[in-house]
């Protein structure tokens, strides 16, 4: 329907090429991540530029698997990200809620600075949390990181849940208060279930950047057995003399649930900031 | 709006001003208050904090020089010569990231507003590198730059874009390349993500009218598209550069600032400053700095987000 014109048999033609050029770009370094992972200890330096590796070995993802930290880093990263996309989604549902059913007194306020916490430089308070932190005692722990994740992914996930409530009538819930529920009856049993998509993706989308976060990680944890991935996965270049190919093996098993999580939510994603805030 | 009506109408003027009283002055923050209390408490707090440690000397090298030194800091930023250079890596890296992520982004944001067979598996495909966690397509994009072991070296060299295949990153006048490359392929998903639901809200039967009317796909494009995408356009591009000149983590793993401070940025000069040398309130002051810079910027272009929308 939109641009017509592209049907013209040149247009076609070009078409297909920005697809091809877009999904190159997009797949060709992770393709070389696979590459590298799947090729022998011995090869990686003489394959080089090869695009297809001479020979093919999974003993880079036993290896890992195995006779590394890996899973632990794997299960700490798992219940930190789960932890701050579960709290940050409800919190997130609260506050968004609240942005899109009421009107009262300070809510521009609210959004304003829900706004600016967007546009400071996050290495500004990065030396008074690791202060705050460390004389709570809370250093290397995985609560410390769960709460300063559910702060920082607070409000961009509040705009986007905002979104998906604005797309649900009001009458909803109207409708289910003049039947005797109350206000958060109705929004448990009536308006919640409706925006399974829209919690669905905000719960994808907090956890992707919890699961890849490095630098409050790096800071924050420096014993061995809090590590999470990205922390746990640069020690591996100074603890192995960069053991590239286990390097890659362990990454290419640490995409496996962001990719998961984030194929799953694109979809919702387009449509909850089609409906509403985010627009500006 | 419906709500404070239907509230107002309720039998009882007593009942109605105590629900009027909790709906507007309670109920909301039931809902929000535990968002209010993690933001004020981890990001509101300690920006105080932050800014009251600039004005002081905190040296966890030196723990008994602390105190309170007024400007002190400020006066050896403004002298630091590494800071300046910083803050001009910063602008390139900067401009070039968000250039290059903004007309790739339009690109995709476009080609995916059109129908083709296999849409739904491509748009999962091309979106994929925003879910690849950061350090990992450092590392990844570290490699693929790797003289030896890397490709596009041997390419760039192939093609006569470079005399030999050599380290990009090894080049001080060229190492700011690779960062910005990883942080392209990182960026370009979120432009279109947002671009493409911008897209998808623009009322079709405007197109349809400028097809009856005999428009070209370059005027519909400049006379439709690009007037309604130019709202979010303003909010996209603010706040991604904004979020770019702070992002570091690319430039930590690919380069740590190096060869020679020369892919340096502001917010990794904060970081190495912080972490490396221990200077807390020097970092601080540098921090500061960067916020007043991007909060000018930030102001000048709402100032004209507001110029081109009201024409």
């Amino acid at each position: 329907m939109v641009f017509a014109q592209l049907q013209r048999p040149a247009m076609v033609i070009g078409k297909y090429a920005a697809i091809l050029f877009y999904l190159t770009f997009a797949l060709f370094p992770l393709y070389w991540l696979l590459k590298i992972a799947v090729t022998p200890d011995r090869l990686i330096y003489s394959d080089g530029t090869r695009l297809w590796p001479s020979e093919f070995t999974l003993s880079n993802f036993t290896a890992v698997l195995f006779q590394t930290d890996f899973l632990s880093y794997f299960t700490n990263s798992l219940v930190v990200s789960l932890g701050t996309a579960g709290l940050t989604t409800v919190f997130a549902a609260g506050a968004g809620y609240a942005f899109s059913r009421f009107n009262f007194g300070g809510k521009k306020i609210i959004i304003a600075v829900m706004l600016i916490t967007q546009m400071f430089p996050l290495l500004m308070i990065i030396a008074p949390i690791y202060k705050v932190v460390a004389s709570l005692g809370l250093l290397n722990s995985l609560t410390s990181l769960i709460i300063v994740y559910t702060a920082f992914n607070i409000p961009f996930a509040t705009f986007l849940m905002q979104s998906f409530f604005d797309g649900i009538p009001k009458d909803l819930e109207e409708a289910a208060m003049m039947d005797g529920c109350s206000r958060f009856q109705a929004l448990r049993k009536v308006i919640l279930p409706l925006t399974l998509p829209g919690l669905g993706a905000t719960l994808g989308f907090v956890f992707t950047a919890a699961w890849s976060e490095l630098l409050f990680a790096l800071m924050l944890i420096s014993k061995n057995d809090t590590m999470t991935f990205p922390v746990g996965l640069l020690t591996f270049v100074s603890k192995f003399s960069v053991d590239w190919g286990q390097m890659m093996a362990a990454g290419v098993l640490a995409l496996v649930p962001s990719c998961l999580f984030f194929i799953f939510i694109q979809r919702y994603l387009v449509q909850g900031l089609t409906s509403g805030a985010v627009k500006g | 709006m419906i709500t404070r009506k239907h509230i107002v109408t309720e039998p009882g003027g007593h009942r109605a001003r105590r629900s009027l009283y909790w709906q507007y002055a309670v109920e909301p923050f039931f809902y929000l208050s535990p968002a209010i209390i993690l933001i004020g408490a981890v990001m509101l707090m300690p920006l105080v904090i932050g800014i009251s440690y600039s004005f002081q000397s905190i040296d966890l090298l030196r723990p008994f020089n602390t105190g309170w030194v007024g400007f002190e800091n400020y006066t050896k930023l403004w002298s630091d010569r590494k800071f300046w250079l910083a803050l001009e890596n910063t602008f390139w890296w900067t401009f070039w990231s968000i250039t290059l992520q903004f007309f790739l982004g339009l690109g995709l944001a476009l080609l995916l507003n059109t129908q083709f067979y296999g849409k739904k598996l491509f748009q999962a495909l091309v979106f994929l590198p925003w879910a690849v966690p950061t350090f990992l397509s450092a590392l990844t994009w570290a490699w693929l730059f790797n003289p030896v072991i890397g490709p596009i070296p041997h390419w760039l060299a192939a093609l006569g874009v470079l005399s030999e295949p050599y380290n990009i990153l090894g080049d001080p006048d060229l190492a700011l390349w690779g960062p910005i490359t990883a942080n392209v392929w990182f960026g370009v998903p979120f432009f279109a993500i947002t671009l493409l639901a911008a897209l998808q809200s623009i009322p079709g039967d405007m197109y349809e009218a400028a097809e009856i009317d005999g428009a070209s796909a370059w005027q519909t494009f400049t006379k439709i598209t690009l007037p309604f995408l130019a709202p979010m356009i303003a909010i996209t591009v603010m706040l991604r550069t904004i979020w770019i000149a702070n992002f570091a983590d690319l430039i930590f793993v690919m380069t740590g600032g190096g060869p020679a401070s020369s892919t340096q940025i502001v917010s990794s000069y904060i970081f190495t400053t912080a972490f490396r040398k221990l200077d807390f309130g020097y970092a601080s002051a540098i921090a500061v700095a960067l916020l007043g810079i991007l909060m000018v910027y930030a102001v000048l272009l709402l100032v004209l987000r507001k110029k081109l929308v009201k024409v």
